[in-house]
């Protein structure tokens, strides 16, 4: 076969036919080609990566292998047999097993009763849950996939989420197993987890494919992997045989700068200075134990951290809206002057009034409203300023001509103002978020996570503005768990664990060994590189490459 | 649950007062009398839990049963059997359903929308076809003889009246009731044994609280939600049909009076389970039976008045809709016409 997408893959058998072909496949929503003449190989017993940016059509190519869409024209062969995929029953039949990005579970339901919804064996539940529980307990014991099989969904974690998915496809007999970006919600130890799985899942003789946007994930799991963009499968390699790089610039279709290029900072006077920041939730739970650090002007302070260790609470305080009942204590002083804590003037309003602009950490819930539209969302927090009003009322016109030119300035698109912000992908909700709080020339800027769940054309364009902006004179706060990120950025690294700053480094004078222990909390003086004593998921390997 | 167990005390703590101050027949009478207004109501509220567990709200529940009501009075009068008029009861109440299935599901539309709307239509067509029909004002005929459900008396029941306590027990308050008093009450143990037992049950409390998990796992989510909208059609027309020819004999203008929306509070004040159901419309028939026997229930200290004897149902139903029963959640996909992602 000289099919585009034919390999043999990483993995031995060449001889037997492809667990999955797609010949031409093309999908059109109205007049989106979503999918345009894709074809594409993946052999037995190999793990195959789809990359590309968000919007490439991956989401729509594996909707299709599942039975959610008809394509427009194209075959599909599963283990060398045409079939026609007409709805998800036909798939699960075929042994193609998907994992969602966003779970498909029922969250007041036991792991069991998830697991045999829609493949029970009879009108009965009980016979039905005795089996599972049965075919349960080898699965775990065959691939790690522990799970309590009578504990309620919302009561696990969301890795352990995810094993309930992979369960479902193996209870389904899954051969083919397909995971849409997996790691997007996990933290580093439950990716690394997840990992391992798939390999002992691969070495079963299972065929996985996995869909991301994450070079590091393709390069270290992936036997082969095939590129898309834009709606078209541009390449198929042999991991082996490619590079990150390379893989970036298929992805966009130009060079990328994995690096951010930047001139060394000149850091002028503080701008923030945060002593023995102390929180106490609602729970009484201590969540910063003596935050103290300063961010001076002309210079951005990176934060890394495994989530959950502070950095939203962090967030928050600065941002001026500390969670309900907690208490705060120390001092923030802005350009010198405290900022109020708690009480009066502790409102976000007031923080912006004092120069304080914010990238909040979830867009979604805290950046946008995702049912107003773009225009509305550029204004907001800035609705009243003197130049958007006409007496007491709003000037619309303005408001929206401000917001056409900062979508033009930031490229977000479509570029149409009207449009409602849930309406845009990831990276251009993104932009719009960003967009609102640079043009207003902040002299400190908060921002976190900027690039959760944005794609790499969006990454490179976000990370240049927030250079320009240090570059500007502004002192910028960058919170991240994304290593590469925070390593390119900043020009100091702060690690957070367990509510305290466990030290501070340069990034061109440390590791990524050295931070992921700090992340771990393990501290200096125990600090000796290379010992047995690093723990799952920031283990070397696991760390972005090129950063180290 | 705090101001729910307190309503249950206060309710235990009346009844004993009415067992002091009348006596243990008048408090027998207030009970079986109870259990006769329970039943529209626990028929209703089940119908709604089916609904509503599979993710379609539906305040048509009041509508449903007027309908049913008429066509059931209505066909009872014609051909004088009160099974006929059963099923021309379910046909009306079921057609409801239909118009609000295809509004909802196929077509997606608002669930509120649509059962306000059959709330009123409801409302208006029974009195139009009723004065079209039979020139009364819009009410049908009485019903007599075999046009209505008749008590049916429990086997040995007659045998049993004199052993103490269950003699009572079986005697008075089980027996003598309709054929449909045993029929809502059988409902209970198997909506949950269908619920939580069977494989249809699993999946229409997935398709309630997350419709995708069960597209997913390939099943037809717009087919479970219509066989769940069709079975809330048939328990609402058993209701209305014993409404009209059972409890009462004969179609009367909104002879409902609420009772759709006092289901609906007593499916809240239940968090959507079978049981709890039960316990919660026994209440409101309870309050309704007190309000009925002692108009002018004297406490001793004070009387209360008839105006306040009546309105208790309703004041009950405002506490718990307000939210005074501790958190009820409803299904999470309540309410959410399902759209299937890209």
């Amino acid at each position: 076969m000289a099919a585009p997408g034919d390999m043999t893959g990483g993995r031995p058998d060449a001889a037997a036919p492809a667990a999955i072909e797609l010949r031409g496949i093309s999908k059109a929503f109205g007049p989106v080609q979503a999918n345009r003449d894709i074809s594409l190989s993946v052999p037995k017993g190999t793990i195959h990566g789809i990359i590309g940016e968000n919007g490439a059509g991956k989401s729509t190519l594996m909707s299709i292998l599942y039975g959610f869409y008809k394509p427009d024209e194209g075959e599909i062969l599963v283990n060398g047999q045409p079939i026609n995929i007409a709805d998800s029953q036909t798939a699960i039949r075929a042994g193609i097993g998907m994992v969602f990005q966003h779970f498909k579970l029922v969250q007041n339901f036991t792991v069991l009763e998830n697991i045999i919804l829609g493949v029970e064996d009879g009108a009965l539940l009980r016979p039905s849950l005795s089996k599972a529980r049965g075919v349960l307990k080898r699965l775990a014991a065959e691939y790690q996939l522990n799970v309590d099989p009578d504990e309620v969904i919302e009561n696990l974690s969301v890795g352990h989420q995810q094993r309930v998915e992979i369960l479902k496809a193996l209870y389904r007999q899954a051969d083919i197993l397909i995971l849409d970006e997996p790691t997007g919600v996990l933290t580093p130890a439950e990716a690394d987890h997840l990992f391992r799985i798939l390999e002992g899942l691969r070495d079963e003789g299972k065929t996985i494919i996995l869909i991301t946007h994450k070079l590091r994930e393709i390069m270290e799991i992936t036997d082969n992997v095939s590129v898309m963009r834009r709606g078209e499968m541009v390449a198929s390699v042999r991991t082996a045989e490619t590079s990150p790089e390379e893989l970036a610039e298929l992805m966009v279709g130009r060079k990328v700068l994995l690096n951010v290029s930047k001139a060394p900072a000149r850091p002028a006077a503080p701008v923030l200075e945060v002593r023995d920041l102390t929180m106490v939730d609602a729970d009484g739970v201590e969540r910063l134990r003596q935050v103290s650090f300063d961010i001076r002007a002309g210079e951005i302070l990176g934060i890394a951290g495994v989530s959950g260790n502070g950095q939203t609470q962090l967030l928050e305080i600065l941002g001026g809206y500390p969670e309900k009942g907690a208490r705060v204590s120390g001092e923030v002083r802005m350009n010198g002057a405290a900022l109020p804590l708690s009480g009066r003037g502790c409102d976000s309003r007031q923080r912006r009034r004092d120069g304080i602009g914010h990238i909040p950490e979830d867009r979604q819930v805290e950046g946008l409203i995702m049912d107003f539209a773009a225009w509305e969302n550029v204004a907001f927090g800035w609705h009243d300023a003197p130049e958007f009003s006409k007496g007491a009322l709003m000037d619309n016109d303005a408001i929206r001509r401000d917001a056409q030119a900062k979508m033009e300035r930031f490229d977000v698109r479509p570029r149409d103002c009207h449009l409602a912000a849930r309406n845009f992908s990831g990276g251009n909700q993104q932009k719009i978020v960003v967009a609102r709080e640079i043009e207003r020339n902040p002299d400190l800027l908060l921002i976190g996570q900027p690039t959760r769940g944005v794609d790499i054309g969006a990454i490179e364009f976000i990370h240049k503005r927030i250079v320009e902006l240090r570059d500007a004179g502004k002192a910028i706060l960058l919170v991240s768990v994304e290593l590469d990120e925070i390593l390119s950025l900043s020009d100091r690294v702060a690690v957070m664990f367990d509510g305290r700053i466990m030290g501070e480094r340069l990034p061109g004078q440390t590791t990524t060994g050295e931070l992921g222990l700090l992340m771990a909390g393990i501290t200096d003086t125990e600090n000796t590189p290379d010992s047995a004593g690093i723990p799952p998921g920031v283990t070397q390997d696991a760390l972005p490459e090129g950063s180290a | 649950m705090k101001l729910a167990d307190s309503l249950t005390a206060i309710l235990i703590l009346a009844i004993c007062q009415i067992w002091l101050i009348a006596d243990q027949s008048a408090a027998m009478q207030g009970i079986n009398s109870a259990i006769r207004l329970m039943t529209p109501l626990l028929l209703a509220c089940l119908a709604g839990l089916y609904s509503e567990r599979a993710g379609v709200f539906d305040i048509g529940l009041e509508g449903k049963m007027l309908m049913a009501a008429f066509t059931a009075a209505s066909v009872a009068f014609v051909t004088g059997s009160a099974w006929l008029g059963l099923i021309a009861g379910i046909a009306g109440a079921m057609a409801m359903s239909l118009v609000h299935g295809v509004a909802s599901i196929t077509f997606r539309g608002n669930q509120l929308i649509s059962g306000v709307a059959l709330n009123f239509l409801a409302a208006g067509l029974t009195v139009l076809i009723g004065q079209n029909a039979f020139s009364l004002g819009g009410r049908t005929p009485p019903l007599q003889g075999d046009a209505r459900f008749q008590p049916i008396t429990l086997p040995f029941a007659p045998e049993l009246r004199e052993v103490p306590l269950i003699g009572p027990l079986y005697s008075q308050l089980l027996s003598g009731h309709t054929i449909l008093v045993y029929v809502a009450l059988l409902a209970v143990p198997v909506t949950w044994w269908v619920l939580f037992r069977t494989r249809f049950g699993l999946r229409l409390r997935a398709v309630g609280e997350n419709p995708a998990s069960v597209d997913t796992a390939g099943i037809s989510v717009t087919r479970l939600r219509f066989t769940a909208v069709m079975i809330c059609g048939l328990l609402t027309g058993i209701a209305g049909a014993y409404l009209a020819t059972g409890l009462s004999a004969g179609f009367v203008k909104d002879m409902t009076a609420g009772r759709g929306f006092i289901a609906l509070a007593a499916l809240i004040f239940a968090k959507w389970r079978p049981w709890q159901a039960l316990f919660a419309t026994f209440l409101f028939g309870l309050l309704e039976a007190i309000a009925n026997l002692y108009p002018n229930l004297d406490l001793g200290l004070f009387t209360v008045p008839s105006q306040f004897m009546n309105a208790l149902p309703y004041i009950l139903t405002v506490i718990i809709l307000a939210g005074f029963v501790g958190r009820a959640i409803p299904p999470r996909a309540g309410g959410e016409p399902y759209v299937k992602e890209r």
